[in-house]
Parts: C-alpha cells; sequence; structure tokens
C-alpha cells in the first residue's frame, strides 16, 4: 500500500457527515449573522454613507463579510475537526492506522475548507438578494476563495492541536480572527485611517485577504492585488511548516 | 515459524525522565493468544501504543509479520487492530458509520456484509442505527473490538478488556476472546487479572517496572501452580533428613520442627501413601499435617516483588 485514499476519504467523510449533522449550527447560523451585517451596515446605516472608492457602500462590504465568516468558520470548522478526537480520545484510531500525516491534513483541511467554500458561496448568492453585486473577476474571486479557506483551515488544524480546552479552543477565532477582519478593511478603505494606523495595518495579514477580494469584485483595493496573493501565499506557507512540524516532533499528538 | 511479532531491544523514556521500558525483548507466534500481565504502570500500555503507532520508542526495534513499525507503518499498521483500555468520551454517530469509517480508515473497501459479521458476532447488529453515546458500558466496550475488527486484522490488541466491567460483562469478554481465538486471529491481551491471564490465555508474559520478568507457557506456569506441599508438623526435631528418605522431595522447616515433601498433584502416584510408610518404619513420628498449594498469584507476586 503506497498511498491510502480510502483512508484520506474516510476522515474527510467523517469531517463533513459531522457538519451535516448539525447543519443548523453549521450553515444556518452563519448564513443568518452575515444577512444581519447586510440588513444592519448595508441597509441601515448604508443607505446614509457615501459611496467608498466609487462602490455603492452596502455592496463595498460583501467582500470583506464573506472574508469574515470564511475565516472564522475555516477556523472553527477545521480547530474543532481535529479538536474533538483529542478530546474524546478517539485519535486513537486516526494515529494508529496507516495514513501518512499528509492523508491526515488533507482529510480534516480538506473537509474544513470545503465547508466553509460552501458556506462563502451561500453568503455571495445571499448577498446578491439585498445589493447589486458585480464580479469583474470571477475566476480570481474564486481563487481567493479557494486559497483562504485552505489557508485558514491550515490555520484551524494547528489551533485544534494546540489547544488544550475548550476555552483555547474559543480563543483563536473570538479574539484573533475576529479583530483582525473588522481591522482588517472590511467595513471601511484603509485610507479613511490616519496614516500611523495605515501603517499599522499593513501588519495585519486580514488587510491583504480583503483588500485582493474586494479588488476581484469592483477592482479597487487598499493594496496591489499581487501582493495581495504573495502574503495569502506566504501565509499559507507558514501554516504548511507548522504542520509540518507538528507530525515530525509528535507535537501533542505524540509522546 | 517465524513469529508475527518481534520485539527487540525496546526502550520508551518519556520527556519528563520517567523510563518506561527497558530493553524489552519479546517473540509473539501466530495465533496464539498472549495474555501482558503487570500491576498498574508496568508499561503494557506504553508497549502496546508503541507497536500500534501511537507512542514514540527511544530505542530498539518492532517487526510485524517482518515489517518494521516505523518505517513500514502502512504495512504493519494495517495488520493490526486496537482495542483501546480507555473507553472513549460520548459521541454522536451511529455504530454502523463508526464502524465503517474504521474499516476505511484503514484502507480496506466497503464490505457491509463482512461488518455486519462482526455486528453480529458481538451482539450489537440490533444497535446498529443507535448513537455511540446511548450504548451501555459492556456494548461500548464490544463496539470498540468491532472497531478494531473492521479492518480484519491478523494481530489484536485488547488493552484492559475487563477493567472496570463487572462478573457477567468479563465473562462476556472471555467468550468473545474465545470467539477471536476461533477465527485465527493473533490476540494479546493485558491485565492485571491473574484469573484472566488464566483462563484465556495460551503464554503469559510478566512485565513490572517497564521490564518483561517473565515469560512462559501457561501449561508450565501452571504446573508449577500443580505442585503441592504436605507440611508435617514432627515430634521430635530433625538436624537433617534421614538418609533412608533421600528419594523423596523432602526439606525441613521450622529449624528442623516441620517437614516439607513437594509433590505433583497432577501425577498418578503422589508418593504420600509410601512416604507416610517409610517415616513409620524410619520411627519418625508427627503431630499435624497440613497441605499448602502456590496459586498463579503467589508466583506473580514472588516474581513483581523479588
Amino acid at each position: 500500500m503506497k498511498m491510502n485514499p480510502r483512508g484520506m476519504y474516510a476522515i474527510y467523510r467523517f469531517e463533513i457527515a459531522r457538519a451535516a449533522r448539525t447543519w443548523l449550527q453549521s450553515v444556518v447560523s452563519p448564513v443568518v449573522t452575515t444577512s444581519l451585517y447586510f440588513v444592519v451596515f448595508g441597509a441601515a446605516i448604508g443607505s446614509r454613507v457615501e459611496q467608498v472608492q466609487g462602490i455603492p457602500y452596502g455592496a463595498f462590504i460583501v467582500p470583506g463579510l464573506i472574508m469574515l465568516m470564511l475565516l472564522t468558520q475555516s477556523v472553527t470548522n477545521a480547530s474543532f475537526g481535529i479538536f474533538f478526537p483529542r478530546f474524546t480520545g478517539n485519535i486513537y484510531e486516526v494515529l494508529s492506522a496507516p495514513v501518512s500525516y499528509l492523508e491526515v491534513v488533507i482529510g480534516y483541511v480538506g473537509a474544513a475548507a470545503t465547508k466553509s467554500l460552501i458556506l462563502g458561496l451561500i453568503i455571495l448568492i445571499t448577498a446578491h438578494l439585498f445589493v447589486d453585486l458585480p464580479i469583474q473577476h470571477p475566476f480570481l474571486m474564486l481563487f481567493f476563495l479557494v486559497l483562504t479557506a485552505i489557508t485558514f483551515s491550515l490555520f484551524g488544524f494547528i489551533v485544534g492541536i494546540w489547544a488544550q480546552d475548550f476555552e483555547q479552543l474559543q480563543i483563536v477565532p473570538l479574539l484573533l480572527i475576529i479583530p483582525l477582519t473588522f481591522l482588517g478593511g472590511t467595513f471601511y478603505s484603509l485610507d479613511v485611517l490616519p496614516e500611523f494606523w495605515q501603517t499599522v495595518s499593513l501588519f495585519n495579514p486580514v488587510v491583504y485577504l480583503v483588500s485582493g477580494f474586494r479588488w476581484s469584485f469592483f477592482e479597487v483595493s487598499d493594496v496591489p492585488i499581487l501582493v495581495s496573493l504573495g502574503m495569502t501565499f506566504l501565509f499559507m506557507l507558514l501554516c504548511l511548516a507548522l504542520v509540518w512540524w507538528i507530525f515530525r516532533t509528535g507535537y501533542r499528538l505524540k509522546s | 515459524m517465524a513469529p508475527i511479532l518481534t520485539v527487540k531491544n525496546l526502550d520508551k523514556t518519556y520527556e519528563s525522565g520517567f523510563q518506561a521500558l527497558k530493553d524489552i525483548n519479546l517473540n509473539i507466534e501466530k495465533g496464539e493468544i498472549f495474555a501482558l500481565l503487570g500491576p498498574n504502570g508496568a508499561g503494557k500500555t506504553t508497549l502496546i501504543s508503541i507497536i500500534c503507532g501511537i507512542v514514540n520508542s527511544t530505542g530498539g526495534s518492532v517487526t510485524v509479520d517482518g515489517y518494521d513499525i516505523v518505517r513500514d507503518y502502512r504495512h504493519t499498521r494495517s495488520r493490526i487492530g486496537l482495542v483501546p483500555q480507555e473507553l472513549t468520551r460520548d459521541a454522536f454517530e451511529t455504530v454502523w458509520a463508526t464502524v465503517n469509517f474504521s474499516r476505511t480508515l484503514f484502507g480496506k473497501p466497503r464490505d457491509d456484509a463482512y461488518l455486519e459479521k462482526v455486528l453480529r458476532d458481538l451482539s450489537l447488529w440490533d444497535k446498529r442505527n443507535n448513537q455511540l453515546r446511548t450504548l451501555s458500558g459492556g456494548m461500548k466496550r464490544r463496539l470498540l473490538i468491532a472497531k478494531a475488527l473492521s479492518h480484519e486484522p491478523s494481530v489484536l490488541f485488547l488493552d484492559e478488556p475487563t477493567a472496570g466491567v463487572d462478573v457477567e460483562l468479563r465473562q462476556g469478554m472471555w467468550e468473545t476472546v474465545e470467539y477471536l481465538r476461533e477465527t485465527g486471529v493473533t490476540v494479546i491481551l493485558t491485565t492485571h487479572y491473574i484469573e484472566e491471564a488464566e483462563l484465556m490465555a495460551d503464554r503469559i508474559g510478566v512485565i513490572n517496572q517497564g521490564e518483561i520478568i517473565l515469560v512462559e507457557n501457561k501449561r508450565q506456569l501452571m504446573k508449577k501452580l500443580g505442585q503441592k506441599q504436605l507440611v508435617l508438623q514432627l515430634r521430635e526435631p530433625l538436624s537433617s533428613v534421614p538418609a533412608g528418605l533421600a528419594a523423596y522431595s523432602l526439606s525441613l522447616g521450622d529449624n528442623g520442627e516441620s517437614l516439607i515433601y513437594t509433590y505433583q498433584t497432577q501425577s498418578a502416584q503422589t508418593g504420600i501413601d509410601s512416604l507416610l510408610q517409610d517415616l513409620g518404619e524410619a520411627g519418625i513420628r508427627f503431630t499435624d499435617l497440613h497441605t499448602t498449594q502456590s496459586s498463579l498469584e503467589d508466583i506473580f507476586l514472588d516474581l513483581v516483588n523479588g
């Protein structure tokens, strides 16, 4: 047996089935939350705000909101996926199975990325119901969605292995991802900030994601599109390196 | 026949500095039921965990069916089924889904007929659509066995199969092991119940403080167990065993106040008859007599404490 595609698929399917069992929490809840953002920020407040970078405010915030959901869902999903078997003790089965580390990662991260990707698309469709939304570069938009979903699912996987309890598991999405996304230009363009805070913002990786993703819709961005792509790739490589290190050392998986 | 499992000079020292296994050497033959007996913390679970790939060793090697557990892990792991000691916490998937997951995780194609047989054999078929959290303790343990068997392993590890299980369930577990023996699977079980090892195993290994201190065929151990001692309290103390009685396996106890005769209960002639006659002829009188028998537990305690 050179590869174990069945084993990889077993993990993938198990994780997808878990989301299907809890679809109210996995699908309905993030869609409702995002719709609330559209209603409150887009329709209620947006009607009093001028256009931003030439885009109506209601449409301007859509890429950022999709990113917000994509990031939080990818991290939450992937981290819970690997944390729960560690918590229940069922991880013994994956560790003792003839699957390689790469296959384990593809199974868990692939499933989490698939779920958040589907969610991102549902939210995109929902957004169309609220605002007029042109997509200038649909393929680039999809590429960004996929790249972000994979990158942040990898990040979530790392969180799920690092976390020792449920509190630590929640800390990263709540205290890191959400603030970074809110401060990452989801609801505003960076040029409305004082110069100092513009510079500080450039240290926030989410800025590059939101900016690049928004460019694929409207061809407007805070940072050049290639810089956005480059930074996203860089973050993905960083996560891959960390995952590689985790399995090499058995960090919190094997003693 | 080459052993199915070979452990050579295996060492494990945890990061804390605790040495859990010291130079373990062990061969397991195909089709046998081997009981690894030892007190809590002896290293039983660590040994199993290393063989299964859950814990890394710090020295030595293990081969399964000739394959190395690190270099050829896909080969070795696909041959091994593991039933862990801890009952895992409640989960929401169904019995049927979880055995299917286990089978495909180990790279085997779906085989509903085989899984149905395993679940029926372990009396779980009626529960196939139940969520795991609705199962009783005994069912959960049987389910862990079903999961381990789902990918048709040739070696099965049962880590403390009856720990924390009531008498009736223990009986059930023994029947399950008997069923496994019939299917031809090599079974390695750990336990700290001696009667369990005695009842189920072909061979018994004793492990203590990370070292294997004895590996013996159960029958040979039982033979030791089958030795009895007849103790005669003498009226007059003796300074040595009289030369005329040299043919008997005799020794003196209590500073010569008792004479101890060791004999096999299983042999047709215990020799007690003729000994008593010869004692009478030699003029040795006694005031009392009793017999003692060493249990496997005594042997075990001797080994562990000695």
